[in-house]
C-alpha cells in the first residue's frame, strides 16, 4: 500500500475525476489509515508500504503498479503519461527486494492487478479502456496460464476490478453493464455463480472489494451486496472511502497483492 | 477489392475473441476468409488464427483493420521480417535452402517494401534485383553466379486466390475431377468463360494431344481457330504429324477418319507426312507452297496463331518446327504464356503438366482427358486451380463448339 501523502485530483483521466471536486487531504489520510488498520489488525494481513512521491497523486492505487507472479514482477505500462512516471518507483521497490523485473513491450498497455484478476484457477483480464489485448497474450506467456480477455465498454468502469470481484473459485460479483456481450458470455460460461450488482451499488464500487477466504472489505453504502455476501458466508467490512472514489478508486485499488497465490 | 491478412493469437477461443473479430469484420462491411486456425491443446496453450480480410475499398479495409486491431488482430505486415538473400554459388545453381515458389501470387519483403514476384511460376527460385527493386521467379537453369536468391521462409507472403462474388465456374466445383458432374452444364460454362476472356482481349491457349485427330475432333478445333478462340497452341510432334497425315492422306495412324477402316500400309502414312514436311522445310513452307491445304496447323498458319511444338524422346521425325531442346522449349513457353487468360488442355498428359507447371494459379485452366489420372496428376503436381473433365475429347469439342457458336 502507499500512504496518500501526496494524493489529490491533479488531472482528469477518468470520468470520476474532476479538479473542481478536490479530495479532502485530512479525510483521505484518515480513511486510508482506517483501511490499513482494518486489513492489518482485523484481518491479520502483512502490509508493506511504498514511499509516496510528490507529483504522483495516484500512487496510492498500488493495484495498478503491475502483477506479481512467483518471483517476477511484471511492470505496468500505463496508458496515460501522468501515471507512467509511477512505474520506476514500483520497479525499484521490487528489484531491491529480489524480484525479477519483467517489462512488456512499450506499445502494449497493461495496468496490473487493476485489469487482471484470478478467480479460482482462472485468469480474467479487462481490455479496451486501459489495458490492451496484446498485453494479455504477453502476460499469459510469462505466467504460463490461460487468460480470458474481457472487453470493458463503460468509461466509468475502466478497470476490470471496478466491475468484477472474484470471491472464490466459481463465484464472483459483477456489474453486467460494464461488459460487452462476448465478455458476458465468457463470464457466464466460466463462472458458475455470477452475482450481479445493481448500478447504484456498482457506482459505489461494490465490486472493488478486497476479498480473503472469509472476509470482504469494501466501500460503505452497498447494503444489497452486503446482504448477498453475508448469505454466502462472508464477513463484510464496510469502510468509508469517499475521497478515493473522487479519483475513481476504492478498496481493491488501494492494495497490491504480494505474492500471488500459486494456482 | 482491398485485402489484408491478419493474425490473431492468444486464448481467442475461450475468450470468444475470434468470433468477435469475425463478427466485427462483417458488421463493418467487409468479408473474411479463415486461412488457418491452430487450436492450443492445453488450457495454457495459445491458439492462432490467420484471417484474410476483404473489403470493397481501401478505406473500408483501413477502418476494419483499425477496429479489429483493438481486439488483438494484427496485420501480418507488421509482424514480418525482411527476406533473407544469398548469392547463387555458380551459374545454374541456387544457394542451399533456397525458397521454392508456388504458382500463387507471392510477395517478398525487402527494404520496408513488398515486392511482387513476377511472373508467378511454381518450382522456381526468387531472384531480387536490389537496384531495380524487383523480384523475379527464376528456374534453376537460368540462375547466374552472384544472383541474390531468396533463402528460407522469412519475409514471404503468399496471397490466396481471390474469391469473386457471385461465385464463378471455377469455384463451385467441390472437387477438380468431374467424372460424375453434369457435363453439358460444365461445357457451357467453359464456353462462357472463353467468350469472356476474348471479350476482355485475353488470350486463350490450347494444349493438345494427337487424340484430337484420332477421334475425328480436328474439325472442331479448326472451327475454334477460325472463330478466333485460339491465340496460342502448344503441342508435341504427335498432334502436328497426325493432323498433317489426315490432311494429306485422310488417315490418322493409318485409320481412315471418315470410314473407320484401316488403310493398307496405313502405318506408312504418318511417316510419309513427316517426310513431306521435312522436304518442304517446315509446316509454314508446306502451307505457302499449297502442299498443306487443311487441318489444324494449316488453319493456325492462315490465322496467325502462334504455335509451339516441343519434342520428346519417342518422336518420329520429328517435324522441323519441333524444338527438341527441352529447356529452350520451356523458356519459349514461358514467354508465350504471358497475357494468357484461359488454358484448355486436351488429350495430353506430358504437355498439360509441363504447361501447368508454368502457369500462375490465377489463370483459368481446364483439362480434358479420357483418363481421370491425368487431371489428378496435374493437380498433384501443383496446378490445383485446374478444372478437370473426364470425357472423350470428340464429344467435348463438338459440344463446346456448339456453345461457342
Amino acid at each position: 500500500m502507499c500512504p496518500p501523502l501526496y494524493y489529490g485530483i491533479e488531472y482528469e483521466i477518468n470520468p470520476w475525476m474532476s479538479r473542481s471536486r478536490q479530495s479532502n487531504q485530512q479525510l483521505a489520510q484518515e480513511q486510508w489509515r482506517v483501511l490499513y488498520r482494518l486489513l492489518q489488525d482485523r484481518l491479520g494481513m502483512e502490509i508493506a508500504a511504498v514511499e509516496p512521491r510528490q507529483g504522483l497523486p495516484d500512487m496510492v492505487f498500488t493495484a495498478n503498479a503491475g502483477l506479481v507472479w512467483k518471483n517476477k514482477f511484471i511492470v505496468s505500462n500505463f496508458r496515460h503519461e501522468v501515471r507512467r512516471r509511477e512505474s520506476a518507483h514500483f520497479e525499484n521497490w521490487f528489484q531491491v527486494r529480489g524480484y525479477e523485473i519483467v517489462h512488456l513491450p512499450e506499445e502494449n498497455f497493461f495496468e496490473g492487478e487493476g485489469d487482471l484478476l484470478m478467480c479460482g484457477e482462472l485468469f480474467f483480464a479487462g481490455y479496451h479502456i486501459r489495458s490492451d489485448m496484446l498485453s494479455h497474450q504477453k502476460v499469459a506467456e510469462i505466467i504460463g496460464r490461460e487468460i480470458l480477455s474481457l472487453e470493458l465498454t463503460n468509461e466509468w468502469f475502466y478497470h476490470l476490478d471496478t466491475c468484477l470481484c472474484p470471491l472464490a473459485a466459481g463465484q464472483a460479483l459483477f456489474y453486467p453493464a460494464a461488459f460487452d456481450p462476448y465478455a458476458l458470455k465468457v463470464l457466464e460460461t466460466h463462472i458458475a455463480t455470477l452475482i450481479p450488482v445493481a448500478e447504484e451499488e456498482a457506482k459505489r464500487f461494490a465490486c472493488n472489494a478486497i476479498v480473503t477466504e472469509k472476509s470482504v472489505v469494501m466501500n460503505g453504502g452497498c447494503p444489497e451486496t452486503r446482504m448477498k455476501l453475508e448469505s454466502l458466508g462472508f464477513s463484510v467490512y464496510e469502510t468509508p472511502l469517499s475521497e478515493f472514489i473522487k479519483a475513481g478508486g476504492s478498496a481493491k485499488c488501494l492494495v497490491l497483492k504480494v505474492p500471488h497465490d500459486e494456482a | 477489392m482491398a485485402r489484408s491478412v491478419v493474425q490473431l493469437s492468444g486464448h481467442i477461443i475461450d475468450s470468444l475473441i475470434l468470433p468477435k473479430v469475425l463478427d466485427l469484420i462483417i458488421n463493418l462491411g467487409a468479408e473474411f476468409d479463415i486461412l488457418e486456425v491452430q487450436v492450443g491443446h492445453r488450457r495454457a496453450d495459445r491458439s492462432h488464427a490467420r484471417i484474410l480480410v476483404e473489403a470493397p475499398s481501401q478505406e473500408v479495409l483501413e477502418r476494419v483493420l483499425a477496429k479489429i486491431k483493438e481486439h488483438g488482430a494484427l496485420p501480418l505486415d507488421e509482424a514480418e521480417e525482411p527476406v533473407q538473400l544469398e548469392p547463387a554459388p555458380q551459374d545454374g545453381v541456387f544457394p542451399d535452402r533456397f525458397y521454392a515458389t508456388t504458382n500463387l501470387t507471392t510477395l517478398v519483403r525487402f527494404k520496408e517494401r513488398w515486392l511482387q514476384v513476377e511472373p508467378p511460376e511454381m518450382d522456381c527460385g526468387v531472384r531480387v534485383d536490389v537496384e531495380a527493386m524487383r523480384a523475379e521467379s527464376v528456374p534453376v537453369h537460368k540462375a547466374k553466379k552472384g544472383d541474390l536468391i531468396v533463402i528460407g521462409h522469412r519475409g514471404i507472403k503468399i496471397l490466396p486466390i481471390e474469391r469473386r462474388v457471385p461465385r464463378e465456374l471455377f469455384e463451385f466445383m467441390s472437387s477438380p475431377v468431374s467424372t460424375e458432374k453434369p457435363k453439358g452444364l460444365l461445357i457451357r460454362e467453359i464456353a462462357e468463360s472463353m467468350k469472356k476472356t476474348r471479350r476482355e482481349s485475353g488470350k486463350i491457349l490450347v494444349v493438345g494431344g494427337p487424340g484430337i485427330v484420332h477421334t475425328g475432333a480436328s474439325q472442331y478445333l479448326v472451327q475454334m481457330i477460325e472463330k478466333d478462340y485460339v491465340q496460342t497452341l502448344f503441342a508435341g510432334n504427335g498432334l502436328a504429324v497426325h493432323d498433317i497425315e489426315a490432311a494429306l492422306y485422310g488417315t490418322s495412324l493409318g485409320v481412315y477418319l471418315d470410314k473407320k477402316i484401316r488403310a493398307s500400309e496405313g502405318h506408312e502414312h504418318h511417316l510419309w507426312a513427316i517426310n513431306e514436311i521435312r522436304k518442304a522445310g517446315g509446316i509454314k513452307q508446306a502451307v505457302d507452297r499449297g502442299l498443306l491445304t487443311g487441318g489444324i496447323f494449316y488453319t493456325c498458319v492462315k490465322k496467325g496463331v502462334d504455335f509451339l511444338l516441343a519434342g520428346s524422346i519417342r518422336d518420329d521425325g520429328p517435324l522441323p518446327e519441333v524444338i527438341t531442346d527441352t529447356l529452350k522449349a520451356q523458356d519459349l513457353m514461358r514467354e508465350k504464356i504471358r497475357g494468357v487468360g484461359f488454358v484448355l488442355m486436351m488429350a495430353t498428359t506430358l504437355h498439360a503438366i509441363a504447361t501447368g507447371n508454368l502457369l500462375p494459379a490465377s489463370v483459368k485452366t481446364v483439362c480434358v482427358d479420357i483418363n481421370p489420372a491425368v487431371v489428378t496428376k496435374l493437380t498433384d503436381r501443383g496446378t490445383f486451380q485446374a478444372l478437370g473433365l473426364v470425357t472423350d475429347v470428340e464429344p467435348f469439342l463438338r459440344e463446346l463448339c456448339e456453345y461457342l457458336n
